[in-house]
């Protein structure tokens, strides 16, 4: 298949690469743009270790075409700090041990970030966090201390004073 | 919401500032930011990517390797098979060559359905898959056998020539006088034997296995492994490249998990450094998720016999067990698997005789090996149900059985081990108050308990040495900062945390002053890494070792300075340098590192620290205990189960990292819950019918129960600080606390794994027949 040019930015920034077409979203940012926070963990868009936005709706990467996404704002990991300055549940993770070897930790981050962005200002229950991250697969943790650390960031633990 | 950490009320007047305090893990930023770096991660300048053609038969001749099609794809730069290695059968046995049976890339006959028989590396990952295709293998294909009650008949094939009834490793224990005990109870006590069946359970790491191999052109290989010993992977690689272990730098950055199924050496690791060998640039290889599943290794399967007897009051009085593991294809690290489930069916209770045969016996599938838990899941599930049967059939408290059965403080496993510290009695104790506060839960729904004990590191070791042995060195820098470089692996479970908290709290100083090195060969200080649940203990004292060293020669600066009669008047904590008599008196930490270095001509101050169990039986230093309590509920219609809450009550010693306990036993939950009723590797002939993760469960976020823990406070004489193991132990009883739920919920014996809503049914029908031919 003949190559193309695609636009998108990713994390604010504006990238063009030079691909073929059946170039999968979650290679380009890892294998063209090097953003290696995001991870694979299957083939089959089971794990959710890819996970990334689009505009503000999560997406395997592994699910999506890169040309899907033209001229699209995408959010990687790298792309929830701010200058050095953690986002709301990156500090909530740390703060409950929300990860353990840390290789879904970029994926369910974005999961999260976005469960939380669609429920701003709303109150959640605990089953809908968990909903929420059921497209994430966790091999380490059990899951509650990330359940525990939306919920808390949820709850307006971590907004700014 | 979700968990908590309850403590009991264990009393001391030690004050620590940083052990049992919350900290952040000292990997965590670079976790939650997307920094960490993974095997996977890594890209060389001029890499090259390799792909593994896999065996599709279970057992079979090879005959013929043509890759003269492969070779004459543009971009393909090489293909390695058998022929280009030295052909070297290896194996974590090291010290017993008839157990080193594995040639990653076989020259004569292949064994089970993905094992490797060639690689390829090419310019792009799509260029080797495709070469792959064009590689021509014609084989003969052999009659194979997959289970082991099958493999060990007389006219089974045979898999290993030379090997009689394909038994690849036996393994027999025994103390006491277990005949005459049974003949007791047969005059006056009670007597009962089960067959369980065990299933496998695959390892699932978040990242697959994975390695980047760089050989280059002054005869010395680097390699990127995604392992849990970098010391293992060095020995082992070395040995099957001909090449000394010094020549060979083994770099483990960030692990994506390990769970007991990353210490051995793996076909990435292999056939990277052979293709790159080749070539003299580096070649990368990452398993996909179905060659992690098909051809990786995997949780043993085992038939268990067991046969138990006691007093019709509750005295156990003697246990014979005869266990026949599904080893696959080759050894692994299952021969150890073999001796601890047979050691640990016997836990956490006295036995008046005990005895245990073991036949690990080779099968055309997959090799098992350890896995998190090491054969104890297995063992508890068969044991722990069957003391609560025969509880039932004799009309006897389960608690009241297993508390006057269990182990406590000095006891010793006759001939097998000696337990110090042992807070059993009171997690029984804990775990019933708990259970009873439940009461009536209704129908269909019930409460089941299991307890056990593991292991804080094998005493064994039979890779190179006859013991495990762990080391660290420490340097403190002018400013007072502090390298720790270290043996042991992290591999998510925290071990770099917790070498760093104990580092800190020996040394009096701040967590955020220590900068922990770890997974690096050339840099790091030999040590067998992560297994079998050995690094907090054993790592952990070598880093208290290596620091108290480097403590005592600061602490001598401070002496001559402020003039005392003795060295040890002098202690730091929190920076400050004080006597201990008049914590006032005193000075900075960082001022008396300045002097310290002036004085010795500006080098650093360096200490040094291992650690090696002397005298403490075969198998390990010091035990944790606990008791698990699984609040289950069964659907009659569906046979589906529900999982309400799980309760442990953990005797872990002196806990060093209170968050990374509560991560451990919700993890540890989680996984021993899929093994329970979720997980299973099902084949047909040799060849796995689920190897994804859409057909292969595992707990997700929606299915994970509330989780608590009841911490059961001791301490442990032969541990850092009192610590002993946490983390691996807690995969050992929730399968069987499930059985036992499911049992009390519904009066149905569940003697195969998983807990499968057919099997449920399948029960209850029988159950319902039973009742009516009664």
């Amino acid at each position: 298949m003949e190559k193309r040019a695609l636009k998108l930015k990713v994390n604010g920034q504006e990238y063009e690469v030079f691909i073929n077409p059946k170039t999968l979203l979650v290679e380009v940012i890892r294998d063209h743009l090097g953003f290696t926070g995001t991870k694979r963990g299957c083939e089959t868009v089971s794990c959710g270790a890819c996970s990334v936005l689009v505009e503000d709706m999560v997406v395997k990467g592994c699910s999506i075409l890169a040309v899907q996404v033209e001229g699209m704002n995408v959010t990687t990991v790298e792309g929830l700090e701010d200058n050095g300055k953690l986002s709301p549940i990156q500090r909530a993770f740390l703060d409950q041990g929300a990860y353990q070897c840390g290789f879904c930790t970029s994926g369910m981050l974005m999961s999260a970030t976005a469960f939380l962005k669609e429920n701003e200002g709303k109150s959640v229950t605990e089953h809908e966090i968990r909903e929420g991250i059921e497209g994430n697969i966790c091999r380490c943790t059990g899951y509650n201390s990330i359940v525990r650390a939306i919920d808390a960031v949820a709850q307006g633990k971590y907004k700014e004073a | 919401m979700s968990s908590e950490l309850r403590y009991s009320t264990f009393k001391t007047n030690v004050k620590y500032s940083v052990i049992n305090t919350n900290v952040h893990n000292v990997d965590g930023i670079a976790k939650v930011t997307g920094r960490a770096t993974y095997t996977f991660d890594v890209t060389l300048p001029g890499m090259l990517y390799g792909k593994i053609l896999r065996s599709p038969h279970p057992h079979a001749k090879i005959l013929n390797i043509d890759a003269s099609r492969a070779l004459a794809l543009p971009g393909v730069k090489a293909v390695a098979t058998g022929k280009d290695t030295l052909g070297v059968k290896q194996g974590i046995w090291r010290r017993y060559p008839e157990l080193c049976d594995e040639q990653v890339l076989p020259l004569e006959k292949v064994r089970y359905i993905g094992e490797p028989v060639a690689a390829v590396a090419a310019v792009t990952e799509e260029i080797a898959e495709a070469a792959l295709d064009l590689i021509d293998v014609e084989y003969e294909v052999l009659p194979a056998v997959y289970e082991p009650l099958d493999a060990i008949k007389k006219d089974a094939p045979t898999i290993h020539e030379g090997v009689e009834r394909n038994v690849n490793v036996t393994r027999h224990i025994e103390w006491g006088d277990v005949d005459e005990a049974f003949a007791e109870a047969e005059k006056d006590g009670y007597i009962r034997e089960d067959w369980f069946r065990c299933s496998g359970q695959h390892h699932m790491c978040m990242e697959t296995r994975a390695a980047v191999s760089s050989f280059t052109p002054d005869g010395k290989l680097t390699v990127w492994a995604s392992t849990q010993s970098a010391y293992y992977t060095q020995g082992l690689l070395a040995g099957v490249m001909g090449m000394r272990e010094g020549d060979v730098r083994v770099l483990a950055p960030y692990v994506g998990g390990g769970f007991g199924g990353k210490f051995e050496l793996d076909a990435a690791m292999f056939c990277s450094a052979v293709l790159s060998k080749k070539l003299y640039r580096p070649v990368k290889i990452v398993f996909t998720r179905e060659e992690d599943m098909i051809a990786s290794k995997r949780r043993t399967p085992m038939f268990y016999y067991v046969r138990t007897a006691m007093t019709k009051d509750g005295m156990f009085l003697a246990r014979e067990s005869r266990m026949f593991s599904n080893g696959g294809a080759y050894t692994g690290m299952g021969a150890t698997a073999l001796y601890l489930s047979g050691f640990f069916h016997s836990f956490p209770y006295k036995w008046r005789g005990y005895r245990y045969d073991g036949y690990r016996v080779y099968t055309n599938t997959m090799p098992s090996t350890s896995m998190r838990g090491f054969g104890a899941p297995q063992a508890m599930f068969c044991s722990e149900q069957q003391i609560d049967w025969m509880c039932a059939d004799l009309g006897l408290d389960p608690f009241e059985v297993r508390r006057k059965n269990a182990h406590t403080e000095c006891y010793e496993v006759p001939g097998q081990a000696y337990i110090q510290s042992c807070g059993m009695t009171e997690c029984i104790n804990k775990i019933e108050e708990w259970v009873k506060s439940k009461g009536d839960l209704g129908p269909n729904r019930a409460i089941g308990v299991s307890s056990c004990g593991f292991m804080s590191g094998g005493i064994f070791n039979w890779f190179d040495s006859p013991y495990s042995f762990s080391s660290a060195v420490v340097t403190i820098n002018y400013d007072g900062t502090v390298e720790l470089h270290v043996g042991c692996q992290d591999i998510g479970q925290g071990s770099n945390t917790t070498m760093a908290i104990i580092a800190a709290e020996t040394l009096g100083v701040k967590i955020e002053d220590i900068k922990v090195h770890s997974g690096d060969t050339d840099h790091c200080p030999a040590d067998l890494g992560a297994w079998g649940s050995r690094q907090t203990l054993m790592a952990g004292n070598a880093v208290k070792m290596a620091c108290e060293d480097a403590k005592k020669q600061l602490l001598e600066f401070a002496y001559a300075e402020m003039g005392l009669n003795i060295v040890y008047d002098l202690d730091i904590k929190d920076r400050w340098v004080h006597v201990i008599a008049r914590p006032e008196r005193g000075m900075k930490y960082e001022d008396l590192v300045k002097k310290a270095l002036r004085a010795k001509d500006g080098q650093r101050i360096v200490g040094r620290g291992y650690y090696t169990p002397h005298r403490k039986g075969m198998i390990s230093p010091a035990y944790s205990y606990m008791m698990q309590a699984v609040d289950a509920e069964v659907d009659p219609e569906t046979g589906k189960i529900k999982i309400h809450e799980v309760m442990t009550a953990h005797d872990c010693g002196q806990p060093i990292n209170p968050l990374g306990l509560i991560g451990q036993l919700e993890g540890a939950a989680s996984m021993a819950l899929g093994y329970a009723y979720l997980e299973d590797m099902p084949m047909d002939e040799g060849k796995l019918l689920n190897p994804n993760l859409v057909d292969y469960k595992v707990i997700k976020a929606p299915e994970m129960p509330k989780t608590g823990i009841i911490d059961i406070h001791t301490y442990e004489a032969e541990g850092p600080y009192g610590a002993k193991e946490a983390g691996e132990g807690l995969t050992n009883p929730t399968a069987a606390a499930l059985g036992n739920a499911v049992f009390h919920a519904m009066g149905i014996q569940m003697k195969e794994l998983p807990l499968t809503p057919e099997r449920i049914l399948k029960a209850l029908r029988e159950k319902k027949e039973q009742e009516a031919n009664k």
